[in-house]
Parts: structure tokens; C-alpha cells; sequence
């Protein structure tokens, strides 16, 4: 990475960096180089995928070592920047070193096998320079002028590469039928409105690597023949936004983009549409709407977009994850892809590690990897030593497993037998402390209130299956109600427009199958044994262990918390609202639900 | 964070000028589809999407004015209300809610008195729930105008939001 022999640190500067406190970070660094005292280089680099680990700075020697520092603050520059000067390395700060897999948190990276995030930290995404130095654009210049649209197709289709974005339909037969579609202006659209709660692996792409989309699109473009590309990305990703533009002006000013790229007679150009915020805009026509201005709503198929969508014309749609992969598809050819993974579903995937998991971050494994080995010896296993409750996959489209399921593979039929489905990459985990009803009501009301209203099935379907689980939480459920949700979610499973309905009812399937004593507790014991729902806990205080420090009273809303000054306090559960504010005030966590 | 913090007082266009409004009518004359983008680029001049300034704009633009409205209030990024001096998000994503998020707005609403998408009679603050902000790994977070504040904790909400109530609207560092 280090040519001119100097030592250099890069800084991940990527949101999840930023919101951790980077830019100080960033700005102590600016100040201490500045002096003149340390020779040294600093550069930025989007996320590594540490983010349990936030902000991160790795070191890299001019021999080719190199070692990461995390949970840095700007209080700890110097001693940081001393040490480097020095050679010496900070054994207590470090989350990974390059010459010693175990030390830190090294078997994050050891476990993983990544493509998609192949630069992703190591080089800095707002320079095209370095993108071209680790062989960026090569494959596309291999593509474009060496290689027919159709040879383009065949690689794709030998890769096996399906569909990141969670339905995983294989991306060569996609490219076929809009490279068959007959129509003047085809269109090509990269579908980065990453809208799942949980995930953020499309942002963590183009925040790290924005020109690995873009040579993606460029590949893609060129091999269905759209001249036209667009890139729908969330409103509510500033920084992605800003890289994504610095890009493909720097591609412009370079001829990636534009007349005549490579020197062939080929043009190609990207437009940027910002979402304005639905998540049913991720569904293929309602993106296209979106795109043209229009409320984002689906409409049936067929005709399908690769013959008419965006303005009528031949449309061919693709995740970010998706068309990252296929420049190293193109450059390291379709079998070496292929290699990885199970018979059906080939490469890697990417999946955010988020929830109760001890190392929240980007994972990247091959396919066929299980669940139990991407949350335990890439995620390091849940939080403070608790017990593994349930992993949910693929946010409100998804499900929930539980600990007997950890040993699926990561694999798109073996996930959607389970009732769960691969989806985008959210992986949450939940331990003892998630109440699986509350979070199947938690999705409920998220797609309830993203549902665009067109069917009726997802309109009012999704409205009564939250109205039922909402009077469960509350301990008003009858027993009747879980046959009726068994019956709601399949007529809406069977009869929604598009996906956003069709998939809906599959958190509360799943947990109804495989956490069903749970919602037989709500309802016939009156017990929320995970201490969340508020209508069916008690709050109360531990006396042996409360020292009488009055901040629980203070804090508590209604007043309901009483005692004498060094003695054990009492909540009066009358007054009690079971808010829990109380629970995070106490110093002694002396405060419990039950 | 990054750039510079605008002077609250300034930060939006009066809903009297439509000067800026002109500005962006200019910018996407001709261009096919281009609503969202009117609609986005007018919110970020004016901080919300007054009525005189819809009308003007589906005048200008060649829309109906129940084109503008049906997009308006279909996109959870449009708001048709202005907004307080400090615009305080909560994140409620999906490992945010497992995180304890429903308690950060419940504490928000002690100290504050209003709830998701209200504003405090003193136009101080507007509270939001939002969507997934893709920082999981800081759950739960709240995000008060530019500032991200992650691994909270209820009882230190009082805390972070003491921050944003001086009474000239500056911010501490």
C-alpha cells in the first residue's frame, strides 16, 4: 500500500466512524502532524468493518506491515503518534495486527473471505488514483475492449452470482433478458436504497469503494447495452452521496464515463436520484415510479422491468453489493467466483452484525459458511457472556432463528426453508433481554406504516396483524389470536402486489414457530418473561443491593419511587408506569423487570 | 462534524422570498421526472414545504398542486410543518429498538413534553423517529442536528439535550 517508504495511518472515516467520534479524531491528527515533528502520512478510508471498535486507525509500515488501533479519542493521538515514530506497538489499543492473526480481535478478518469489500478500508474512496492502484477499472477496460456483451453475459451467468439485494435471482439471466429486449434506450439502475432497519452493508460499499460500483455499472451497462445508468440512493446517506459524485466526476475528467470510454465507440453515463425516504421503494417498479417522480408505488408484473420500465424502456435493475462483485467476477474470472459456496449459491455475502452480538460490524463470508460460524467466530458471540436467544435475518422481509437453527448454512434455499430468507444482510441478535413479540410487533409496525396502500391485502392486512399484536404486548390477547394470525399472514402472504406484503408476515411466522411459548405466555399467563412489553412487568428494587442513593427517585417521571436517604429505596408498582428509566440510572443495578 | 454549523437563524430561506424558489425552478427546467429533486432541493432552502411555496412551485414547475401534495406526504422525508431550532432524530432501527430506543424517546418526551414529529411550543426543538441511520454498532442512537450521539442511555438524555437549551442556540463543543 506504501511506496515512498514512508510510514503512513488511515483513519476510517466512514459514517459509523464519524458518529463514533472520528472527525476529532481526524482533526487531533491534522494538528499534531502539522507541527512537523513525526514523519508520517495520514490518509482517510471508508469502514473496515471493525464498527464495534470505532474510530480506527491502522498503521502501515513501509515493510509492508501493519496494525489497527481502535476506540481511539483524540486524547490518545499523541501517545499514539509517539509510539508509531518509535516502532513500538501499543499491545493494549490494538484490534488487529497483520503479522499476528491471534493478537486483538484478528479472527474478525482470519474468519472472513471478502470480494465485495475487498478495499473497503484499505484505500481512500475519494481517490480514484488509488482505486486504479490496487487494479481498479482494469476489468472494465478488459470488458469493454476485449470482450462482446454476450462472453460479458456467460462470465456473469458461470459465476453463479445471484441478486444481493434478497431475492437472489441470478444476475447473468437477468443481464440476458434485458440485453435481448428490444428498445432504443435501455436503461441501467443501481438500487442503493438500503431501507432495511439493521442494514448497511450497500452504505458501507459506497462509502468505502463507490468506484467499484461504478465499474460495475459500467460492465453491466455495456453488457445489456443501456448507455444510461442511474444510481437510487437513500436521501439519508449524505457521506455515500458526497463520494459517490466525487467519483463519477473523477471518471468523467478520466474518460471512464462518457463518450467513447476506453477508446471504444461505447458511451456510458451516471445520473444519482436521491430517495426521499419509503422502503417500498426498493421494490423494483416502485423504484422505477421514483425515479420518474412519481409516488413510489409497485405495479403488477409483467411486463417486467428488462422489457418495460423506467420511461417505458427495456430496465435492468441491480443491488450495490451485486454490481460490486462484478468487476472481480470479470477480472478473476466466473469459476474462480464460483468456487465458493454451496451448489446453488455461489461467492460470498456480505451481513451486518448488529444487536447483542459482541462484535457489531461488516462480515463477509463465502456462501455455505453457518449462521453459528458468522455470529460466533466472526461476531466473537453475544455480548457479555449472555445466552444466544434468536438471530433475525433479512429485517421486516425476514425472520427470526433460534439457537437449534444456528448450524444453516448461509444459503438462499436452505435460509428460505427455514422461513427466514437470506434478504440484504441484516443480522440481528437478540439474547435473553428481546421479547420476540415485541420485535415481531416491532417489524409489523414497520411495514405497516411503509406500505403504500395500493392492495388490499398489505393495506389492512398488515394493519390487523399489528392490532392484534399490539393487544398481546399490552396483555389483552385472547387465545384465538395466534390461529388468526396464522390465517392473516397467509392470506397476505398469497395475495399482496409485491414483495413488501408478501414477505410481511414472515417475522411473525417465524417467531410463531419457533418462539410460540413466548406469545402463549403473553396470553395466558400475563408474563413477559424477557422483562419488555410494559403491561405485563413489575419494576422493582433488589434491597439488598440498593444503597439508597436516591437517583432513581430523581428520575422517575411519576414520583413513583420513595425512601429514606441510605436506605433501600421502593417503587410503588401503582404509580409505576414501568418505564424503566429507572433501570439505567441505577449505578448499582440494583433496579430489575419482571 | 463535518463543514461548517450554520447559524440556526439563518439556516432557511423566508417563506416570503421566493427568490431561492426561482433559483431551483431554473435548475431542473426541462428535466424529465424531476419532482422529488424540486421537492428535496426546496425543503433544504426553506426547511419545509409551506403551502404558498407548493403552489408557487406546481405553478412554475407545470405540476397540479395535488401532484405536488400526493408526493409530498407520500416520502417520510417531506415534512409540510416547519421545524424547531434544533432537530433531534431518534434512530429507531431494528437494533436500535433491541438497544432500548423506545425508552430514549420516552425520556424525550419527559423532558420535553412532545413526541415523534411534534415541536416544542418554543420552537426550540422538533423531535423525530427515523428509520435505520446505519450506525448499529452505537445503538441507540440520537442524532441532534448534525451531532450523533450513540450508546445511550436514558438517563443521559437530560445530559446530551442540556447542550442544545441555552438560550442563544449555541452549541457546545
Amino acid at each position: 500500500m506504501n511506496g515512498n517508504g514512508r510510514t503512513k495511518l488511515v483513519l476510517g472515516y466512514g459514517t459509523c466512524g464519524i458518529a463514533a467520534g472520528a472527525a476529532a479524531v481526524k482533526e487531533a491528527l491534522e494538528r499534531e502532524l502539522s507541527a512537523g515533528k513525526y514523519d508520517l502520512e495520514l490518509d482517510i478510508a471508508g469502514c473496515m468493518g471493525f464498527c464495534f471498535r470505532e474510530p480506527i486507525v491502522e498503521v502501515h509500515y513501509p515493510e509492508g506491515r501493519s496494525v489497527v488501533y481502535g476506540d481511539l479519542t483524540p486524547k490518545k493521538v499523541p501517545q499514539l503518534l509517539e509510539a508509531v515514530s518509535a516502532g513500538e506497538v501499543l499491545e493494549d489499543w490494538v484490534v488487529r495486527r497483520s503479522d499476528d492473526p491471534t493478537a486483538g480481535e484478528g479472527d474478525f478478518l482470519a474468519n472472513q473471505h471478502r470480494i465485495v469489500l475487498r478495499n473497503c478500508g484499505n484505500i481512500n474512496p475519494e481517490s480514484i488514483d488509488e482505486y486504479i492502484a490496487v487494479g481498479g477499472y482494469e476489468a472494465a477496460r478488459k470488458a469493454l475492449t476485449t470482450m462482446t456483451p454476450e462472453q460479458i453475459i456467460d462470465e456473469v451467468s458461470r459465476s453463479g452470482l445471484r441478486g444481493r439485494g434478497g431475492a437472489g435471482f441470478p444476475t447473468g439471466t437477468k443481464w440476458g433478458f434485458a440485453r435481448k429486449a428490444k428498445g432504443d434506450q435501455k436503461y441501467l439502475v443501481c438500487n442503493a436504497d438500503e431501507g432495511d432497519p439493521g442494514a448497511f452493508m450497500d452504505r458501507s460499499v459506497l462509502e468505502g469503494d463507490p468506484h467499484a460500483v461504478i465499474e460495475g455499472m459500467i460492465i453491466a451497462g455495456y453488457a445489456i447495452g443501456a448507455s444510461q445508468g442511474y444510481i437510487y440512493c437513500r436521501a439519508e446517506y449524505p457521506l455515500a452521496l458526497k463520494r459517490l459524485e466525487k467519483a463519477i466526476a473523477a471518471c468523467r475528467e478520466r474518460g471512464f464515463l462518457g463518450e467513447r470510454i476506453f477508446g471504444t465507440d461505447w458511451n456510458f453515463d451516471i445520473k444519482i436520484k436521491k430517495g426521499a425516504g419509503a422502503f417500498v421503494c426498493g421494490e423494483e417498479t416502485a423504484l422505477i415510479a421514483s425515479i420518474e417522480g412519481k409516488r413510489g408505488m409497485p405495479r403488477p408484473r409483467p411486463p417486467f422491468p428488462a422489457n418495460e420500465g423506467l420511461w417505458g424502456k427495456p430496465t435492468n435493475i441491480n443491488n450495490v453489493e451485486t454490481l460490486a462483485a462484478v468487476p472481480w467476477i470479470i477480472a478473476n474470472g466466473g469459476d474462480k467466483y464460483a468456487e465458493l459456496g454451496t451448489e446453488k449459491s455461489k461467492g460470498t455475502k456480505v451481513f451486518c452484525l448488529a444487536g447483542k452480538v459482541r462484535r457489531s460490524g461488516l462480515a463477509e463470508v463465502p456462501m455455505g459458511y453457518t449462521l453459528r460460524q458468522v455470529i460466533f467466530d466472526v461476531g466473537g458471540g453475544v455480548r457479555e457472556g449472555k445466552e444466544f436467544k434468536a438471530v433475525q435475518l433479512g429485517g421486516p422481509s425476514g425472520g427470526c432463528l433460534p439457537a437449534s437453527l444456528l448450524d444453516t448454512p448461509v444459503d438462499y434455499e436452505a435460509i428460505t426453508a427455514t422461513g427466514a430468507i437470506m434478504g440484504s444482510g441484516g443480522m440481528i441478535v437478540a439474547d435473553s433481554s428481546t421479547c420476540m413479540v415485541d420485535l415481531a410487533r416491532y417489524f409489523l409496525s414497520f411495514t405497516q406504516a411503509e406500505s403504500c396502500g395500493k392492495c388490499v391485502p398489505c393495506r389492512l392486512g398488515t394493519k390487523r396483524m399489528l392490532e392484534i399484536l399490539t393487544r398481546i404486548c399490552e396483555g389483552k390477547g385472547e387465545p384465538e389470536d395466534l390461529e388468526r394470525l396464522e390465517i392473516l399472514a397467509a392470506d397476505i402472504k398469497a395475495a399482496s402486489l409485491c414483495a413488501l406484503g408478501g414477505t410481511a408476515p414472515n417475522p411473525v411466522l417465524t417467531t410463531l414457530r419457533y418462539f410460540r411459548n413466548e406469545y402463549e405466555d403473553h396470553i395466558f399467563n400475563h408474563k413477559c418473561t424477557a422483562g419488555v412489553c410494559p403491561a405485563l412487568i413489575t419494576v422493582r428494587i433488589n434491597r439488598e443491593i440498593c444503597t439508597g442513593c436516591g437517583a432513581c427517585a430523581k428520575i422517575c417521571p411519576v414520583g413513583a419511587i420513595s425512601g429514606e436517604k441510605k436506605e433501600p429505596h421502593f417503587i410503588d408498582p401503582e404509580v409505576c408506569i414501568r418505564c424503566k428509566l429507572c433501570l439505567s440510572r441505577c449505578p448499582e443495578e440494583a433496579i430489575y423487570a419482571e | 462534524m463535518e463543514g461548517e454549523t450554520c447559524k440556526c437563524s439563518q439556516r432557511f430561506a423566508d417563506v416570503d422570498d421566493l427568490g431561492p424558489l426561482q433559483e431551483i425552478l431554473e435548475r431542473y427546467r426541462g428535466e424529465k421526472g424531476a419532482l422529488i429533486p424540486l421537492l428535496q432541493d426546496t425543503q433544504e432552502a426553506y426547511g419545509y414545504l409551506d403551502e404558498r411555496i407548493m403552489r408557487a412551485l406546481a405553478k412554475g414547475a407545470g405540476y397540479q398542486l395535488s401532484q405536488l401534495y400526493g408526493v409530498a406526504t407520500f416520502y417520510t422525508q417531506f415534512r409540510l410543518q416547519p421545524i424547531g431550532e434544533h432537530l433531534i432524530r431518534v434512530c429507531h432501527g431494528t437494533a436500535c429498538h433491541v438497544a432500548g430506543a423506545e425508552l430514549i424517546s420516552e425520556e424525550i418526551h419527559n423532558i420535553l413534553g412532545i413526541r415523534d414529529g411534534e415541536t416544542t411550543p418554543d420552537r426550540k426543538f422538533t423531535v423525530e423517529s427515523v428509520m435505520c441511520v446505519g450506525a448499529c454498532s452505537l445503538s441507540p442512537i440520537m442524532i441532534v442536528d448534525e451531532d450523533t450521539h450513540g450508546k445511550l442511555k436514558p438517563a443521559n438524555v437530560r445530559k446530551v439535550l442540556k447542550k442544545y437549551m441555552g438560550e442563544s442556540g449555541e452549541k457546545e463543543e
